[in-house]
């Protein structure tokens, strides 16, 4: 859900992604997850999220829980909001339809990358998608619409 | 004629409730996760005890959206297994072979209301289990059942009856 910068947006863009990237890399479930910032800015972002045996949710084959990935898509899709240039204050996810087209290898680092592709006043609409390094097909991929605060909406 | 004396009630509630606990124990992202499961009967709920790692914005503060769609994936899966096993169960079958877990094909998530810092609960609705393919609705709410935080709706690929864990 909901990246929220904790007061008004910087104007600068080098400012504004540095504040978003200092808040979404405290955000707590992120750090449990092991989630990490790879890139950011524009209306679009890229997280990676290491092979963890807690995150496994098939015992027999190691394949980490559909949760998780989810989990960091949602990250993702918040954090390419709150880059884009006409973003609000805060942003947090309306809905989020996720497809899950295999399982993740295991061991493997997943990625996840979000284009935030339209802001209105009050909607956000955003495009992840999640790889894992081993085939040109996504793992899974999501689209999201997320709500926009502002400050005089 | 003979008649069949009953199983004492808490011998089969211990069968049912151990089963229940062998199966989410089999997920290491459960325990990871925190998520606890209850049975009344067949009916299963699902907690989600608070805890501060499941905060996505500490602002607010609120829980994470990525825990929540977590979460409500897990009830359903959990749900879906738990209806298979029930019936072979109390058929007398025994637990050695528990079938494969369903697997996600979408999720479809609707955020309702901002999680508070405080524990979740989630019940999912089988709407339709074929053969191959089930349809699953499932909500999370909190304080006030009747003000659901997030709900879902899934598919899911079900395990082929010869294929088991």
């Amino acid at each position: 859900m909901p990246p929220n910068t904790p007061n008004d947006i910087a104007s600068d863009p080098d400012e504004r992604i540095a504040i978003a990237r200092a808040f979404i890399e405290s955000l707590p479930h992120c750090m449990a997850l092991g989630m990490a910032l790879n890139s950011i800015g524009e209306g679009e972002a890229e997280f990676a999220m290491p092979y963890a045996e807690a995150l496994i949710g098939d015992p027999d084959t190691g394949v980490i829980h559909g949760g998780a990935v989810s989990a960091l898509m949602d990250t993702c899709a918040g954090a390419a909001v709150m880059s884009h240039p006409r973003a609000g204050y805060a942003t947090a996810t309306l809905d989020l339809r996720i497809d899950y087209m295999r399982a993740a290898k295991p061991g493997a680092t997943v990625t996840a990358h979000a284009i935030c592709y339209h802001m209105t006043k009050a909607v956000a609409f955003v495009r992840v998608s999640a790889q894992d390094g081993t085939s040109d097909v996504p793992v899974a991929a999501a689209t999201g619409a997320f709500a926009v605060q502002r400050e005089n909406a | 004629m003979t008649h069949r004396t009953p199983e004492p009630l808490q011998v089969v509630k211990e069968r049912r409730d151990t089963a229940l606990s062998e199966l989410v124990a089999r997920v290491p992202y459960i325990s990871f996760m925190g998520f606890q499961f209850e049975r009344r009967g067949d009916e299963l709920t699902a907690v989600m005890p608070y805890r501060p790692d499941l905060i996505g914005n500490p602002a607010l503060p609120a829980l994470h959206g990525g825990a929540l769609a977590a979460f409500l994936e897990v009830t359903a899966l959990i749900s879906l297994s738990w209806s298979m096993i029930w019936p072979k169960f109390e058929a007398g079958e025994t637990m050695d072979m528990l079938p494969k877990f369903p697997k996600t094909i979408d999720l479809t998530v609707d955020y309702l209301r901002s999680g508070l810092p405080r524990d979740a609960y989630a019940r999912a609705e089988i709407t339709r289990a074929g053969r191959r393919y089930a349809s699953v609705q499932v909500e999370a709410w909190q304080d006030n059942r009747t003000r659901p935080i997030v709900q879902a709706t899934g598919h899911f690929l079900m395990p082929s009856t010869s294929e088991t864990l």
